[in-house]
């Protein structure tokens, strides 16, 4: 049980500076994911934490205290492995043991821990099995069993289930966050998959190139994306992202985009830091989307339908776009391949992103404004 | 079709042929040291293929000579002695150059593998004087002590090549569970290098087993001679005899062991002892 700190940390390797400077706080019991495209840093942070790097300026602490120059023994941290990292000529008890072994326990309080932990993850009958001898999810079970048996204040997963296929991925995923709600011991996991990444923080921390790009559950992040990157990053089919010019003027309750292409879009942003004529990034998901099908001179055109069997993505073409824009419908779908559709959509669900990238938050009445209103009233 | 067919059956003749030309060539001399090691008198300068009789004597002799046998005790010991060391230094250094970053590594291993390409005779005669500053002429000692430096770059290069070849996240692993360098080295890389070790082992042994230069420039008396300078110097009844039967038997004698020793350890050197550490 355990909060840990990170202070300005900046992490070079060579000339390549991998964290510029981060700063992060994780609380005490929390299920914290990293999350990010690869090399974005998110190991690092992760290996930092765990004490197998070293800073190379900016403190670590755990429970207040500083940790920065211990060991990963000393700082009481468990870490699972992508590759698993068994012992291999270690028995499945063995390899459990091992660090209770190191850390000089008694040796029926050793068998004693080892069960317990095997019991949690069912992994009573393997006990005498060498890691050839089982499967991966058998692995990876073995593979949190070692970090947990030492009970640690805090554990480490380091894409624990990239290894996995599909269906065994899914289960593991449910045990783990299981095992957290049984344990109540501070987790922090490493992912690039943002499914996973949803279904078991109670945190996620968007990591891009090194950089927190934001912090928040799970909810937080799908609903108010803070930048662009974490809107085109969580969420699959990614959000529909738009090239826009503000038209008219700004800073009031409603402001007008321009999207070339598909028309205009009045949204309640605060927009006072734009002015007429700023281009913006219009984000748009693809379940809030609705779909009409227009005549067959206007509207856009419909260039594919991936049928899914509960729902259906319809692609649709904005012309002079790359990338096609994707709408999630209801099966059975109505449109088809080649028909021209109309896109409409509420300007509450629409998110809109500044040049550098950042969310505009909604609309708020200066105070003084909000008086005036209520004294008229 | 048929030209295919013929071609394969030519190809696999071809083969066979080969096979059979470097077998002969590698296994008849000791063959046909075993044949003589059973004749005796003048029925040694008969040409014979085949055992005709078991005839001992030339064993016999040959064990009967006590300082023989001892030099067989002196091989074992120095030929065992010149492993383990080779063996605890090796690993050792093994674990420092393949597992450690640090400046210079990769000049240290360049170094070693420069000075394994040293020939013997070039550093015979300054050897020969740290031997003597040493104290150590005539002495088994004196063996070990040269072996080990001629065997520890290709037990350090084999070994080191072996060790980097282990994951990283192993070694990583026993750091998170609280062991200490010297604990992972032994209880985690040392029982996953047993082939490597068995390898590098088994050459380290032939290698002083075999040696003759140094054992017969560092020892002079009988008694601390080892096998290869004895069987050497074994003489026959007088100046003008070649005691043709005794050397043969001594050579087999010494021989069977190694050959012994390759077919135990062969089994050990098996693959995929690291199989189930890491994913696949």
């Amino acid at each position: 049980m355990a909060c840990v700190e990170l202070k300005n940390i900046n992490k070079t390797f060579g000339q390549i500076e991998i964290l510029p400077c981060v700063n992060l706080r994780i609380e005490d019991g929390e299920f914290v994911v990293f999350v990010g495209p690869s090399g974005c840093g998110k190991s690092t942070m992760l290996r930092l934490i765990a004490g197998l790097e070293d800073p190379s300026s900016g403190d670590i602490e755990i429970d207040g205290e500083v940790v920065t120059d211990q060991s990963p023994k000393e700082r009481g941290v468990g870490m699972v492995f992508q590759s698993y990292a068994l012992y291999p000529h270690m028995s499945v008890y063995e390899n459990i043991a091992f660090g209770l072994k190191l850390g000089k326990a008694k040796k029926n309080k050793i068998r004693e821990w080892v069960e317990k932990t095997a019991e949690v993850l069912q992994l009573e009958k393997l006990l005498d099995r060498k890691p050839r001898e089982l499967s991966g999810g058998q692995r990876q079970r073995v593979a949190i069993g070692r970090a947990m048996a030492r009970e640690p204040k805090i554990m480490l997963f380091d894409e624990p289930l990239s290894n996995l296929d599909a269906s065994l991925r899914v289960q593991m995923r449910t045990e783990i966050a299981k095992l957290h709600d049984r344990l109540q011991s501070t987790m922090i996991y490493v992912t690039h998959d943002q499914v996973e990444a949803m279904t078991l923080a109670d945190k996620i921390v968007v990591l891009n190139g090194g950089n927190i790009e934001q912090v928040g559950t799970p909810y937080e992040l799908y609903e108010t994306p803070a930048s662009l990157f974490v809107a085109g990053f969580i969420g699959s089919p990614k959000m529909n992202l738009m090239p826009g010019r503000v038209a008219g003027e700004t800073g009031a309750s409603a402001t007008t985009i321009d999207i070339r292409g598909l028309g205009q879009v009045t949204v309640n942003r605060e927009t006072s830091g734009l002015k007429d004529g700023d281009s913006v990034t219009v984000g748009v998901r693809p379940e809030h989307f609705s779909l009409a099908l227009s005549g067959p001179d206007h509207g856009l055109e419909v260039v594919n339908v991936e049928y899914l069997g509960n729902e259906a993505y319809v692609y649709v073409e904005l012309p002079g776009m790359q990338e096609l824009m994707v709408v999630r419908q209801p099966v059975p779908c109505e449109v088809q391949t080649g028909q021209r559709v109309a896109l409409t959509t509420e300007p509450e669900l629409v998110h809109v992103f500044d040049a550098s990238g950042r969310a505009l938050g909604p609309f708020q009445a200066e105070s003084e404004a909000t008086e005036q209103l209520a004294a008229t009233q | 079709m048929n030209r295919k067919l013929l071609k394969k059956i030519a190809a696999k003749t071809g083969f066979t042929v080969l096979l059979a030309g470097i077998l002969l060539f590698t296994v008849f001399p000791f063959y046909y040291a075993i044949v003589t090691s059973f004749k005796s008198g003048s029925e040694l300068f008969d040409v014979t293929w085949w055992v005709s009789s078991f005839n001992f004597s030339n064993y016999l002799s040959v064990i009967g000579d006590g300082s023989f046998v001892g030099s067989i005790w002196n091989s074992v010991l120095v030929s065992f002695a010149t492993v383990i060391i080779a063996m605890a230094f090796g690993l050792t250094a093994a674990y420092a150059l393949g597992r450690v970053q640090f400046r210079g590594r990769s000049a240290v291993l360049m170094i070693v593998l420069g000075v394994s390409m040293f020939p013997q005779v070039a550093v015979l005669s300054g050897l020969f004087e740290v031997i003597r500053a040493l104290d150590l002429y005539n002495n088994p000692l004196a063996l070990i002590f040269s072996y080990t430096i001629f065997t520890l770059p290709f037990t350090v290069w084999i070994l080191t090549t072996f060790m980097r070849q282990l994951p990283k996240e192993l070694e990583e692993a026993a750091i998170v569970d609280g062991a200490s360098p010297m604990t992972t080295l032994f209880k985690v890389f040392i029982p996953l290098m047993w082939p490597a070790m068995a390898t590098t082992g088994l050459l380290a042994f032939i290698a002083a087993w075999n040696e003759f230069l140094f054992a017969l420039t560092f020892t002079l008396t009988d008694d601390q001679r080892t096998v290869p300078v004895a069987i050497a110097l074994l003489t026959g009844g007088s100046q003008y005899e070649l005691p043709w039967g005794n050397l043969m038997a001594a050579s087999v004698i010494v021989t069977v062991p190694l050959v012994l020793l390759v077919l135990i350890f062969q089994r050990r050197i098996v693959s995929g002892l690291t199989a189930g550490a890491v994913k696949g």
